[in-house]
């Protein structure tokens, strides 16, 4: 089907176009030249005079499928019976929403919201089957999850023995029996210290019992494997020490330890904090001096996970993090370990304003979204649901295009908030052209995505059609037009057209002679069948797309 | 008739338990399975005793018809139910539990699942304090105390202990069951009994007690002297067994249905959960259900994924709602509340209360299984299904929630119970459209 969306305003940062009126022709799927022949004749047209049109929308970071998503499902009945709900219709499934919306309710609400892509960000590989079966029953959107490796014990063994090569040979094997398309570490070497007894580990340079590795070393050898491997998007790092007072320095010590190396450092906000552990009131922002070493060194790309108030579910690969929130809450707490692989762990959690902590990390994550310089090096995100909900993008929208409305809020949070952070003084409003960026273009190119994030010829023809309106919360938070491959799925909050998204996964290669040395530490410890570990094709049956890197 | 063909499965998946091991080879003559390498006593039975029965591949009202016609049948009796059960889904491949979940949530009906006659109450519990648990590879690699309460895996799960939790060598427990000790608590001395280091007889209905003095001890509170003559257990095992709980390395509480289905039920198993979740204070220390059914954890994940609740959920206002008692299949029979059913894998008329029963026996029902049972005897319209594992592929997730793709022996000359389903949701749909075009006219 040929679409032409005729005559909006077009922001498309990617293709140097800043509310340019302009004419998009779609083509089986996909952004085409405009035809310059007047007798072609669009079998659609949707007339967008007076909107405004970016590219769909992609989330790079967030929990939305998997065995830890549904776990907090299983354990969280009262978090969805308060909550809204997603009503079946002959074209849709039914669901419930909450802080942990299921499978058919996630794929409606972020295409409602204007997004097309979205990942997940912390998949055991021995959960990869189950993640994909969720991505089956998540319509709409294109998805695709981050593998975690931080902690393998496969991993550990070859940086302790000075390995790079198999190290390198195993992720590219790994991305490729399960799926995945990145490297994802998660509290390096902490998760095993946990799992193994100890409570966890506290710096860079401290020892992985039983391993005799460091976190410096598994942060950089893993960065120099993705490197080397081309992959699409490189090591995706969530640090040590999150949410801990003072654990500025370890996300400083992170960055440095990559030397130079190209490298992703997520929810950001959860790792900016200063002051003493045993001191919650010596606690502070420590925003100014990472952003401005992240404007220096652009090897580096953050995602915030912004904090906004009301109640959510946090949810981990990393176990003793989550024991950290139940001690602290004393809430409910799952814990669920991954042989040879990784942690999780999941507890409720409520935001509140008036809580000095709190407000202090809401206003810490808006720091990060005024303080990085470059936005093609800064991406939105909640790390959802851990922050709050993917649904309170359109609020953080609002919180960065409008001063007066961010001082307003920052006037009814906890006061000492006013003099531990940078907030008050920062007056900078995004542009929409800005949140283009960093909602989507920016997203799509750190994860590599080339057909992802832009409205140039070849691209994906996902587009997102706002009504434009000075309160920017309501114009983002219900698009006029939502379309995904070049059908209209969404018009104005209702879901169109019943269509399922493809999965986005790593295209790597390997060396086969590797694959003995895998097999035998496989059947050694696991509890599964080697043959039975690596997901195949059926599993993707709405398409696979293997994005290669450059 | 050609010679029979004889081929060789390797790394098949024994469906039978929650074990769901993966590493059967079967010697396949034909449409036999004539060995079962490394399958346990009930795995053996599962396969060798496989065969094709002559059966029509559906019936109605007992009579064989033809697939088209009980499709028809099926669907007109969904699609027309005003408060439909969809209930069963244990016994089959998660591909398959996925449109069952659809085709309750097209008919606005309930859709619960055996859980709710098993584990539910441990369900149930992990929603009130949530749970500390992990693969069966951690137990593996790292247990060093592993606990057994109100379960008899010797005879219910035969290779637990073999593969998962008292005998492998594992990275951390390198001389396997020398590095372990094993306990066992239990109300009689079952056959589990002899291989464990420790036997702890404890009185009936008496779990709760045992296990919240536990969690006392483990705190450093003493627990009244009445305990010993409330529980049958002394307060030296008792302060014994916190000792060794509290000073393991690595410990790990498996938990039947002698905890889940006996008095207290889910309260028990809030208070094993509990326990085991204190114990990290002093050390690593987790609780797991034992599952059943082949593929009862995989019905849990695809419900909860699909709805966001785990099993007795009601999809009747047109989105999600969970009530455990309200909705769950054996209360709403029992109360004579639904006007239809589909039942997936299971024999209600086997095994619910006669009050269910009866009125499962009053509505028109349909039925989908391999085997004839008293469900399919009397159900309005029955279908004969190929069984998982052993003549579908698919998906099963194992006791601790790890998926395990299924690798068939022989083709079944019946359809799948996904093939099955989506035919009947096809249909249903369609009329379901039908009446909301003629609706417009």
């Amino acid at each position: 089907m040929l679409l032409k969306i005729a005559g909006g305003t077009v922001y498309d940062p990617a293709n140097g176009v800043e509310g340019e009126i302009k004419d998009i022709w779609i083509d089986q799927g996909k952004v085409i030249v405009p035809p310059t022949d007047p007798e072609v004749r669009p079998d659609k047209v949707i007339d967008a005079s007076g909107l405004v049109v970016m590219p769909g929308g992609v989330d790079m970071h967030a929990h939305i499928a998997g065995p830890k998503v549904n776990l907090a499902r299983k354990m969280r009945p009262e978090d969805k019976r308060k909550a809204g709900v997603v009503r079946r219709t002959p074209l849709t499934r039914s669901g419930t929403i909450g802080s942990v919306p299921s499978t058919f309710a996630t794929g409606y609400l972020y295409a409602g919201l204007g997004y097309t892509t979205a990942f997940d960000a912390a998949i055991p590989p021995l959960g990869a089957r189950h993640a994909h079966e969720e991505f089956h029953d998540t319509p709409i959107i294109d998805k695709g999850f981050f593998l975690l490796f931080g902690n393998n014990h496969y991993v550990l063994r070859q940086i302790q023995a000075n390995e790079p090569e198999k190290l390198r040979a195993f992720v590219a094997w790994m991305l490729q029996a399960a799926k995945g398309y990145a490297v994802k570490i998660v509290n390096p070497g902490g998760v095993e210290m946990w799992k193994g007894g100890a409570d966890n580990i506290h710096s860079l340079d401290e020892k992985v019992e039983a391993f005799d590795v460091t976190p410096r070393q598994i942060v950089r050898e893993l960065a120099q494997a993705a490197m080397e491997l081309r992959l699409p998007h490189p090591v995706h790092i969530h640090c040590n020490n999150l949410g801990l007072p003072g654990n500025w320095k370890t996300t400083l010590n992170t960055m440095d330890a990559l030397e130079g190396r190209r490298a992703h450092l997520t929810h950001i906000q959860f790792h900016s904090y200063g002051g003493d552990p045993d001191d919650q009131g010596k606690f502070c922002s420590h925003v100014p001096t990472l952003a401005d070493y992240v404007n220096r060194h652009p090897n580096l790309s953050v995602d915030v996970g912004q904090v906004l108030f009301g109640e959510t579910t946090s949810m981990t690969g990393d176990g003793p993090l989550a024991y950290y929130l139940h001690k602290v809450s004393g809430r409910k707490w799952t814990n669920a370990d991954t042989e040879m692989e990784a942690g999780c762990g999941i507890v409720p959690i409520r935001y509140k304003e008036k809580s000095f902590v709190n407000a202090l990390q809401w206003a810490i994550g808006l720091e990060w979204y005024l303080l990085v310089q470059d936005p093609w090096r800064i991406a939105m995100s909640t790390d959802h649901p851990n922050g709050g909900s993917f649904l309170a993008y359109p609020e953080i929208v609002q919180l960065l295009m409008d001063r007066t409305y961010r001082q307003e809020v920052l006037k009814r949070v906890h006061p000492r908030v006013l003099e531990r952070s940078t907030l008050k003084e920062l007056d900078r409003e995004y542009t929409l052209n800005e949140i283009a960026i960093i909602t989507r273009a920016s997203p799509a190119r750190l994860l590599g995505l080339k057909h992802k994030g832009h409205l140039g010829p070849g691209a994906d023809g996902d587009v997102t059609i706002y009504t434009p309106s000075a309160d920017r919360r309501a114009m983002f938070e219900l698009p006029r037009f939502v379309i995904k491959a070049g059908e209209v799925v969404v018009e104005q909050g209702e879901i169109r057209a019943e269509v399922y998204g493809r999965t986005l996964h790593a295209k790597t290669s390997f060396d086969a002679g590797i694959v003995p040395d895998i097999r035998k530490w496989f059947e050694s410890y696991y509890t599964i069948q080697f043959a039975n570990y690596p997901v195949d094709e059926h599993y993707l049956a709405h398409g696979a797309t293997p994005v290669e890197g450059s | 008739m050609a010679a029979t063909e004889l081929k060789i499965v390797s790394n098949a998946t024994c469906t039978f338990c929650g074990c769901v091991c993966d590493d059967m080879e079967l010697t396949v003559e034909g449409n036999h399975i004539t060995k079962a390498k490394n399958a346990c006593v009930l795995g053996k039975a599962w396969f060798l005793n496989h065969h094709i029965e002559e059966r029509p591949i559906a019936t109605i009202h007992g009579q064989p018809a033809s697939l088209d016609d009980a499709l028809e049948a099926a669907a007109r009796i969904l699609a027309n139910a005003r408060y439909p059960i969809v209930y069963g889904l244990s016994d089959t491949t998660c591909e398959a539990q996925r449109v069952a979940v659809a085709i309750a949530d097209r008919i606005g009906g309930c859709v619960d699942t055996t859980t709710s006659v098993c584990h539910g109450p441990s369900g149930m519990a992990f929603q009130g304090v949530g749970e500390v648990t992990c693969t069966l590879g951690e137990v593996k690699n790292r247990a060093d105390l592993v606990l057994f309460w109100g379960s008899n895996p010797a005879e219910s799960h035969p290779r637990h202990w073999s593969r998962y939790s008292t005998m492998p060598k594992g990275l951390f427990v390198p001389n396997g069951r020398k590095d372990r000790t094993v306990v066992l608590v239990d109300v009689r001395r079952s056959k589990s009994a002899p291989a464990a280091d420790i036997f702890l007889q404890i009185k009936p209905r008496k779990d709760f007690e045992a296990l919240w003095a536990l969690r006392a001890l483990v705190k450093g509170v003493e627990p009244e002297a009445s305990i010993e003559e409330e529980t049958g257990l002394s307060l030296e095992q008792l302060r014994d067994l916190a000792h060794r709980m509290k000073t393991c390395k690595f410990g790990v509480l498996f938990f039947g249905m002698g905890l889940s289905m006996t008095r207290g039920k889910h309260l028990n198993v809030e208070a094993a959960l509990a326990l085991a979740r204190d114990l990290n204070e002093f050390t690593r220390f987790y609780a797991k259900p034992m599952r059943g059914h082949g593929n009862v954890t995989g019905a849990d994940n695809v419900v909860s994924w699909s709805t966001g609740y785990p099993f007795g959920v009601n999809l009747g206002r047109g989105y999600p709602r969970f009530n455990p008692g309200e909705f769950t299949t054996a209360d709403t029979l029992a109360r004579g509340e639904a006007d239809a059913a589909l039942i997936i894998a299971s024999d209600p008329m086997g095994n619910f209360s006669q009050p269910a029963r009866e009125h499962l026996a009053s509505i028109p029902y349909v039925a989908l299984d391999p085997k004839e049972t008293a469900t399919t005897r009397g159900a309005t319209v029955a279908f004969t299904t190929a069984t998982y594992g052993i003549n579908t592929p698919g998906t099963v997730y194992r006791m601790d929630d790890v998926p395990i793709p299924l690798r068939p022996a022989f083709e079944s000359p019946y359809p799948s119970d996904e093939q099955i389903l989506s035919a009947l949701e096809r249909r249903i749909r369609e009329l379901q459209q039908h009446r909301a075009n003629g609706a417009g006219h």
